[in-house]
């Protein structure tokens, strides 16, 4: 279990990590997004103690990251791919890291045959390719053959064979029990893999809920309306009591709400549809949506949206929130 | 808390399967060692060109180790590369990961380094001389001499104590290509100039490589204000300075 509590990063008077708490709960997925810059490898480097946070705390265990002993038994985790002394080989890079732990040697060749770098083992890094260099870089995470186990964006950069290794690794640490925090900006890689998902921007958490939940939550289904008589239209749906959106195109946006129903609704009162259809807003655009808030609070004046957007992600049942930050961004 | 001797057990791999500590300890031994034998020689066969004064504060012992001006730049590379590469190469987010406590990965590095440099110059500063002194013919020395073994042991000490000073240093700036860009040109040029200008030489007595060179004499110059072991006492003090502010920035600095 890793816990953060108020950890907050400042460069000067810049913030990157702003007052973040969450856990990472043990045998899970857990997807740690936000768009680029949002501060996700910061907050990895200061779980880590590579960092040092301004304010607040990270404690793995209950104990500080230099508390741990052997801390490659504990939390194996690849930071970024170029990690390793180019000019010494990918076995010794390994070995080296293995018996600081005391981690038997044995354990180098075991996962370098897992990883497919076996062949390569007594080449130097320096002239492998990213997908090798992210190959070993996953190496030394497993090396401890660790409880936890942390990648930042390890597809970034991959081809589609090697996000297809990934994805599946991941998949199976989690089927072994084994707690997985993974970060991307990328909300349909976490879709394929998380079953827990923190989302950040800015710094800041904007949400921290299941997997589940969060597409309950976010993925808005809606039924789209055109009518060439928009204010008998607007009456209409008002005497049923239902909300309505209207998109700058001018046309209706009608949430929840079954497509029979609001069919039904029109002919009763005489309206003519142009159209009458359902759709459904993917979890990329509520991702989008829900960070983009995030970032006009920075920039904007719409200083309300945010507290909206943290209470949509907060509760379970409180659709309104994110709609509303949605349509404002 | 890391065990102490795996993570030295870890550093010393980490400087055996590089290549760059196999060629600067080699450089180190070759330079030194040949400059030394180059330089003995060309004074023997010049040596009746020598002023009077010269020839009676000749230093057999310290001309053999005269290499050591050139070779120290080997070592101070030996000494950059095994901090700096840290840096240069991103193995540091790896190392500290897995061993969080700075101070014990510090130290062991060092540690390890030094006792490796120390090897070597050991080595080199015994070569040195007898090499020097078989070319010196007749004016040549002898370890069973007053203060011979003295300075060929401090001829080793030296060149182990510009290697820890090089380390300290380069995890201070925490990048090889600056370290190497200030500690080259600073101890090849600026004190060996500086030594000669009558103004300066009074501070430039004080810089570390000045200060160390005079443990490795024989016989002292005159205008050098501090005897062997007083030129030990100021180079130690620098060697401390810098390896207790590279543990000061490692320490508080973000990796």
């Amino acid at each position: 279990m890793i816990e953060l509590a108020g950890v907050t990063k400042r460069y000067g008077e810049k913030v990157v990590v702003d007052d973040l708490t969450f856990h990472v709960r043990p045998g899970s997925v857990t997807g740690f997004l936000g768009p680029n810059g949002a501060g996700k490898s910061t907050t990895m480097r200061m779980m880590l103690d590579l960092d040092r946070p301004t304010a607040g705390q990270v404690r793995i265990d209950g104990k500080r990251y230099a508390e741990l002993r052997d801390p490659l038994r504990y939390i194996g985790a690849l930071l970024d791919a170029k990690a390793m002394h180019g000019g010494r080989s990918a076995r010794d890079n390994l070995m080296c890291l293995a018996l600081s732990n005391r981690i038997p040697a044995a354990r180098v060749d075991e996962v370098l045959e897992e990883v497919g770098l076996a062949a390569v083992a007594r080449k130097r890094p320096k002239g492998f390719s990213l997908g090798m260099g992210q190959r070993l870089g996953i190496a030394a995470a497993l090396l401890g053959d660790p409880e936890i186990l942390m990648f930042d964006e390890p597809v970034n950069g991959l081809d589609p064979e090697g996000i297809h290794w990934i994805r599946t690794l991941m998949r199976d640490l989690a089927a072994k029990g084994r707690t997985v925090f993974v970060s991307s900006h990328l909300m349909s890689e976490m879709a394929l893999t998380a079953d827990h998902l923190v989302v950040i921007g800015r710094g800041r958490l904007l949400a921290d809920t299941s997997m589940p939940e969060f597409i309950a939550q976010n993925s808005r289904s809606f039924v789209r309306m055109r009518t060439p008589e928009p204010e008998k239209l607007h009456d209409a749906l008002c005497a049923a009591g239902i909300v309505v959106e209207t998109t700058p195109e001018g046309a209706f946006e009608v949430p929840d709400v079954p497509v029979e129903r609001l069919g039904e609704l029109a002919a009763e009162h005489g309206v003519v549809l142009h159209e009458l259809s359902p759709e459904h807003a993917s979890l990329e655009e509520a991702f989008i949506r829900m960070t983009g808030a995030a970032a006009e609070y920075r920039t904007g004046p719409h200083g309300a949206l945010p507290a909206q957007a943290r209470g949509a992600a907060e509760d379970p049942t409180g659709h309104r929130g994110a709609r509303t930050a949605g349509k404002d961004a | 808390m890391a065990a102490p001797a795996a993570v030295l057990h870890s550093e010393w791999v980490k400087i055996r399967t590089v290549r760059s500590t196999g060629w600067t300890l080699a450089m180190a031994f070759l330079v030194t060692v040949a400059f030394g034998v180059l330089l003995s020689a060309l004074t023997n066969s010049r040596f009746d060109d020598l002023s009077k004064q010269d020839q009676l504060t000749f230093d057999a012992a310290g001309t053999s180790f005269a290499g050591g001006v050139l070779g120290q730049l080997a070592m101070i590379a030996f000494g950059v590369m095994v901090v700096g590469s840290e840096y240069s190469t991103g193995m540091i987010r790896t190392s500290l990961a897995a061993v969080p406590q700075r101070g014990a990965l510090y130290f062991a590095k060092l540690a390890v380094a030094s006792a490796s440099a120390l090897v070597v110059a050991t080595v080199t500063s015994f070569a040195a001389f007898f090499a020097g002194q078989s070319v010196l013919g007749s004016h040549s020395t002898s370890l069973g001499e007053p203060h011979v073994l003295r300075a060929t042991l401090c001829a080793a000490l030296y060149m182990t104590l510009i290697a820890l000073f090089s380390m300290g240093v380069a995890m201070m700036l925490r990048s090889s290509m600056l370290a190497m860009g200030i500690l080259m040109p600073l101890f090849f040029l600026v004190t060996q100039i500086l030594v000669t200008v009558p103004g300066a030489k009074k501070v430039a007595h004080y810089f570390p490589d000045q200060a160390g060179q005079a443990m490795t004499r024989v016989v002292q110059n005159d205008d050098t204000p501090y005897g062997p072991w007083g030129g030990l006492a100021i180079m130690a003090l620098w060697v401390a300075a810098a390896v207790i502010g590279g543990l000061a920035v490692f320490r508080g600095r973000d990796a």
